[in-house]
């Protein structure tokens, strides 16, 4: 699990079986130090509260499939949580 | 499994219902020789603290295993605290 920042939204109204009512957002992942690091990637945002400029965590692969609502959605990103501090 | 370090920990109150209580660990992966190689946040279940050298599993289907679950956007969990490890 990675941090990341969304730096946008993505709007696709012709798109695939299973993948309608989710909020797709442009994530640029950070390395520790909170650096961009690596392409972005669009991920299905799990917690419907993320937006643009937000620190947030996201998951990929199979673990993307099992955070949303049904189960198994074809995503294979998803934020998971909203980052209020790094402690460290 | 790999070989971790904790550095600090991750706040966060908008999140996944599977990580509601649940503490979220940054931690450095060590290389062979102790030096960090990219990081992970991780679910602790041992009690880790900052500084700490920690056993972490890295793959949804034991993370899902360790906590009695079929389903979760889990991946990354502390499962141990290293005492020693002596390589040859």
């Amino acid at each position: 699990m990675q941090l990341g920042r969304v730096t946008g939204t993505v709007v696709a109204t012709v798109k695939s079986e299973g993948l309608e009512g989710f909020k797709f957002l442009v994530v640029q992942p950070l390395n520790k130090q909170q650096e961009p690091v690596g392409r972005p990637v669009i991920a299905a945002d799990a917690v419907y509260m993320a937006g643009p400029g937000e620190l947030v965590y996201f998951v990929a692969s199979r673990e993307a499939a099992e955070a949303l609502e049904p189960r198994f959605v074809p995503v294979d990103h998803a934020i998971v949580g909203i980052v209020d501090q790094v402690m460290t | 499994m790999k070989i971790g370090r904790v550095s600090g920990n991750v706040v966060s109150t908008i999140n996944h219902p599977f990580f509601d209580g649940r503490a979220l660990m940054i931690c450095d992966i060590l290389d062979v020789d102790g030096e960090p190689d990219g990081y992970t946040i991780a679910v602790d279940t041992v009690g880790a603290g900052v500084g700490e050298t920690v056993l972490i599993i890295d793959e949804g289907n034991s993370a899902r295993q360790i906590f009695g679950l079929t389903t979760g956007p889990i991946r990354a969990v502390i499962t141990g605290i290293i005492d020693s490890i002596d390589t040859v």
